[in-house]
C-alpha cells in the first residue's frame, strides 16, 4: 500500500507574539516543530503499514528549513520525504496551498491513501485536507477519530460528528484527516535518527510541476488576502470557592443553576 | 508535657487576635485538617484551626499558645506523606495557606520573596513569566513553598540543580515564643555564626514557623529535551545509571520507572503513554541554551544507553511530547494510590552507585512477603519511592507484613549507607526508623536543639524527635 502523509512545520510554542503594527507573527528566535495533529496522521500511517505493508511518503511545503519535519518523520519510521519549496509558493492561502500540494503529489506518483492532520496549530482552518482531496478528485473524510478496518481495496473509519459517530468506508484512492487521540504518536527514535542521517529529503519546485502557470501558486494564486492578524482576547476569569464539601457543593450547584447549565 | 485543652474563652481570644471568620473551632473544622496525603497514619482533629494572614498574626497566636501551653501545628496545603502537618496532640492547627502572596520578584538580584502559603505551581508560573527558573521541582505542585522548605523537598531536577535548601537565601521565622527573627540574608556569602537558616530548612515546623521566604532563581534554560529510554529488563536499565553519571554529562533528571507503574498512570489519567514495549525505562532530561547544545550532550548519553543494552532512545522535544511523558510521570503516586484501598510508602535515599542494588533488593521483597510492591524514583540522585499496596489482604496480615517489609527496606538502605528520607521527611510516621538510622547521640543533639527553640514543646510536638 502506498500511503502519503501531509505535514507542516509550525511555531514551537503557542506563545508567539503578534507585531501589533504590521500584524505579522514574530517568529525570530521562536523554535519550530511539526504540527501536533500531523503526528497523529503519521502514527496512523505507521500503524496501517504495520498491518498492510507498503511505504509511507511524507510531504511538506515551505522554506528549506521545513526539511526538519521530514527528517523528524524519518525518525518516526516514514520511508521517504519530499519538500515543495519555491519562492513562487510563498504567501499561499488555503486554496493555493492545497493546489500546490496536489500538483506536487501528482508529480510524485500515485497513492492509495493520503493522511492529513485535522488542522494546523498556526493556520487552524482545517481546510487544506479537504481542498487537496477535491483537487486530486478523490473522496475524503475529515475528523477521523478511529480506524475500524483496512483491507486491500478500502479503509473503514470512524468520523467524529460531535453528537454521533459516522462509520464510513472509502475505496482507494482517498484522503482522511485525523483528529488527536486517534492513537498516541510514538516519539522520534534516536536509533532511526542514526539510521536515516544520510537519507535525503527530495526537493521539488515549480519547475517539477505540470501546471506552469505561476498565477495559480503562492500569493497570486490565493483567493483570500490577510488584512490583519491580531491576538484574540484572552481572559482567565475564575471564581474561588472555599469551605466545607457541603458548602462548596451547594455553591457550585447554585452557579450551575443560575447559568442554566443544569 | 501536659497541654491545655482549648476552651470557649481561648477560641474567643484567638478570634480577637485574628478575625473571627478565620478561626474555626471543634465541629466547624473541616475533616481534611485531621490528616495529610497519608490518612493511613491516623486521623487527628485539631481543636481549632486558625488561618493566619501575616507574620504579626502568627507571632500573636504563638505568644498566646506559648503562654497557655497549647500545642500548635503549622500547615500548608497538607500534601505531606509522613503526618508532619497533622495535629497529633490536638490544639491549634495554624494554617499558612492564606499567606499566599508573591511579595517581590527582583530581576536584578534574581530572587523572589514570597509568603509561605504560595503554591509551588503559582511560584513556577510567576517566575517562568519572567524567563526565570526556580530549579527545585518536587512532583506535588499543589504543595506550598513553606511546606517545601520545612521538608527540604527535592524533586526531579536535583541531579543538576540540587534541592530546596540550595535556593533559600533568607527566612523570616516566628519562634515558638512568638519572637520574630530574620535568618540568612540577601548576600551570596555568609560566614556569620551558626546557619540557623539551614537548621530551619527541613525542620518540619518543629523549630519555628516560616512566614517570609527569599528564594534564589536562575535564568530559565531556553530549551529542554527529554529522552525516554526503554530497556528489556530492570537490571540493565538501572545498571546504566552509574555509567551516565560517570560520563560527566549532567542531565537535570534521571528517573526510572517500570511498565506496571506506567500502566497504572495510563489507567488513572485515561491517557496513553508513548511507548510500552519494554519492562523498564529511564527518563532523562537535559536543558541548555540551544537545541544544538543539548543535542551534542544527549547524543553522547544516548550512545551510552544503547551500548548498555537499551532497546532504543526516544526523543521528547516539544511541549506535547513532554506532556505525554511527564504528565504520567507526575501522576505515579496518585495512580498507585487509586489502584489499592490502602498503601504505605518509604522514601529512602542511597548513594547513587547503590541504587541498582537497592532496587533489586526491593524487587525480591514482593515475592518474599506476598505483597504487591511498586517503586519508582529519582535514579540519578539515589532517591527511591517504594509503595506497598494492601490490595485484598486483611487488616491484620497487612499491618504485620507492612511492618516487616518497612523494617527490611530501611535496614537495607542503612546498610548501603543511605538515609531514611530523601525528601518527604519524618513527621510522626517515620520516627522509629530515624532513630534506628542515626542513633541515640544524634537524636539527643536534635532534642537539645528542639529544647532551645521550644522549651515548652508546643510547636508541632510529636514530630521528628518525638
Amino acid at each position: 500500500m502506498n500511503i502519503l502523509v501531509c505535514i507542516k512545520q509550525v511555531p514551537g510554542t503557542n506563545k508567539v507574539e503578534v507585531d501589533e503594527e504590521t500584524g505579522v507573527l514574530k517568529r525570530d528566535g521562536v523554535s519550530s516543530k511539526m504540527n501536533p495533529y500531523d503526528l497523529y496522521a503519521i502514527e496512523t500511517a505507521l500503524r496501517i503499514r504495520e498491518k498492510t505493508g507498503g511505504t509511507i511518503t511524507a510531504v511538506t511545503m515551505g522554506p528549506s528549513q521545513a526539511q526538519d519535519v521530514i527528517k523528524e518523520a524519518y525518525m518516526m519510521g516514514v520511508d521517504e520525504g519530499y519538500i515543495f519549496s519555491d519562492r513562487r509558493f510563498a504567501g499561499a492561502d488555503v486554496l493555493a496551498t492545497s493546489y500546490t500540494l496536489s500538483m506536487g503529489i501528482r508529480a510524485i506518483g500515485e497513492f492509495d491513501l493520503i493522511l492529513c492532520g485535522k488542522q494546523t496549530t498556526d493556520g487552524d482552518t482545517g481546510q487544506v485536507g479537504p481542498a487537496l482531496a477535491e483537487y486530486l478528485e478523490i473522496p475524503h473524510v475529515i475528523w477521523v477519530k478511529g480506524i475500524e478496518e483496512v483491507d486491500e481495496n478500502s479503509i473503514t473509519v470512524e468520523q467524529d460528528m460531535a453528537d454521533c459517530t459516522a462509520i464510513v468506508r472509502l475505496s482507494y484512492p482517498c484522503l482522511i484527516t485525523v483528529d488527536k487521540d486517534i492513537a498516541q504518536p510514538r516519539l522520534p527514535s534516536y536509533k532511526k535518527k542514526l539510521k536515516t542521517r544520510n537519507r535525503p529529503v527530495k526537493i521539488m519546485s515549480f519547475d517539477d510541476f505540470a501546471d506552469k502557470n505561476e498565477d495559480n501558486y503562492g500569493l497570486s494564486g490565493s483567493a483570500t488576502k490577510v488584512e490583519r492578524i491580531f491576538p484574540p482576547d484572552s481572559n482567565d476569569d475564575h471564581i474561588m470557592f472555599e469551605g466545607t464539601g457541603e458548602k462548596l457543593s451547594r455553591e457550585i450547584y447554585d452557579i450551575l443553576v443560575k447559568n442554566k447549565i443544569v | 508535657m501536659q497541654y491545655k485543652k482549648l476552651t470557649n474563652a481561648d477560641v474567643d481570644n484567638l478570634k480577637g487576635i485574628c478575625s473571627s471568620e478565620r478561626v474555626h473551632a471543634w465541629e466547624e473544622i473541616n475533616e481534611d485538617y485531621s490528616h495529610d496525603e497519608m490518612p493511613e497514619y491516623g486521623y487527628y482533629m485539631p481543636e481549632a484551626v486558625v488561618e493566619a494572614v501575616s507574620t504579626e498574626e502568627v507571632s500573636a497566636v504563638m505568644k498566646y499558645a506559648y503562654e497557655n501551653s497549647i500545642p500548635v501545628t503549622p500547615r500548608g496545603s497538607g500534601t505531606g506523606l509522613c503526618g508532619g502537618a497533622v495535629p497529633i496532640y490536638g490544639g491549634i492547627l495554624l494554617s499558612l495557606a492564606k499567606m499566599n502572596r508573591i511579595l517581590e520578584l527582583d530581576e536584578e538580584n534574581l530572587t523572589v520573596t514570597v509568603e509561605p502559603g504560595v503554591l509551588l505551581m503559582d511560584l513556577i508560573k510567576a517566575v517562568n513569566e519572567k524567563d526565570l527558573l526556580y530549579p527545585p521541582d518536587p512532583g506535588e505542585k499543589s504543595a506550598t513553598i513553606g511546606g517545601n522548605i520545612m521538608t527540604n523537598a527535592g524533586g526531579m531536577r536535583a541531579v543538576k540543580y540540587g534541592v530546596t535548601r540550595d535556593y533559600v537565601m533568607a527566612l523570616t521565622v516566628v519562634l515558638p515564643s512568638g519572637e520574630i527573627v530574620k535568618l540568612g540574608s540577601r548576600t551570596t556569602k555568609n560566614s556569620s555564626g551558626y546557619s540557623l537558616k539551614d537548621l530551619m530548612i527541613g525542620s518540619e515546623g518543629t523549630l519555628g514557623i516560616v512566614t517570609e521566604i527569599m528564594l534564589k532563581l536562575i535564568p530559565a534554560p531556553k530549551e529542554v529535551i527529554s529522552l525516554l529510554v526503554p530497556f528489556r529488563d530492570l537490571d540493565s536499565c538501572i545498571d546504566t545509571v552509574p555509567k551516565i553519571i560517570k560520563s560527566k554529562a549532567v542531565p537535570t533528571a534521571i528517573e526510572f520507572m517500570q511498565k506496571e507503574v506506567i500502566e497504572a498512570a495510563e489507567e488513572y489519567l485515561g491517557k496513553k503513554f508513548p511507548d510500552k514495549s519494554s519492562d523498564a525505562y529511564l527518563l532523562l532530561s537535559f536543558d541548555g541554551t540551544s537545541r544544538e547544545e543539548i543535542e551534542n550532550i544527549y547524543e553522547e548519553v544516548a550512545d551510552i544507553c544503547l551500548e548498555a543494552g537499551a532497546v532504543d532512545v526516544f526523543i521528547s522535544d516539544t511541549e506535547e511530547r513532554q506532556e505525554s511523558i511527564w504528565g504520567p510521570r507526575g501522576a505515579f503516586l496518585e495512580a498507585i494510590k487509586s489502584s489499592t484501598p490502602s498503601m504505605d510508602e518509604c522514601d529512602v535515599v542511597v548513594p547513587r552507585n547503590k541504587i541498582a542494588e537497592y532496587v533489586r533488593y526491593v524487587n525480591t521483597l514482593e515475592k518474599k512477603y506476598g505483597v504487591r510492591i511498586r517503586s519508582f524514583g529519582h535514579a540519578g540522585d539515589g532517591n527511591i519511592h517504594v509503595y506497598l499496596c494492601k490490595d485484598d489482604l486483611d487488616d491484620e496480615t497487612w499491618k504485620t507484613k507492612c511492618k516487616e517489609i518497612m523494617k527490611a527496606l530501611y535496614e537495607k538502605a542503612i546498610e548501603l549507607d543511605g538515609q531514611v528520607s530523601g525528601e518527604h521527611g519524618i513527621g510522626h510516621a517515620k520516627i522509629p526508623y530515624l532513630r534506628g538510622s542515626i542513633g541515640d547521640t544524634q537524636i539527643t543533639l536534635m532534642r537539645g536543639i528542639k529544647k532551645v527553640f521550644d522549651p515548652k514543646n508546643i510547636l508541632n510536638p510529636g514530630k521528628i524527635v518525638g
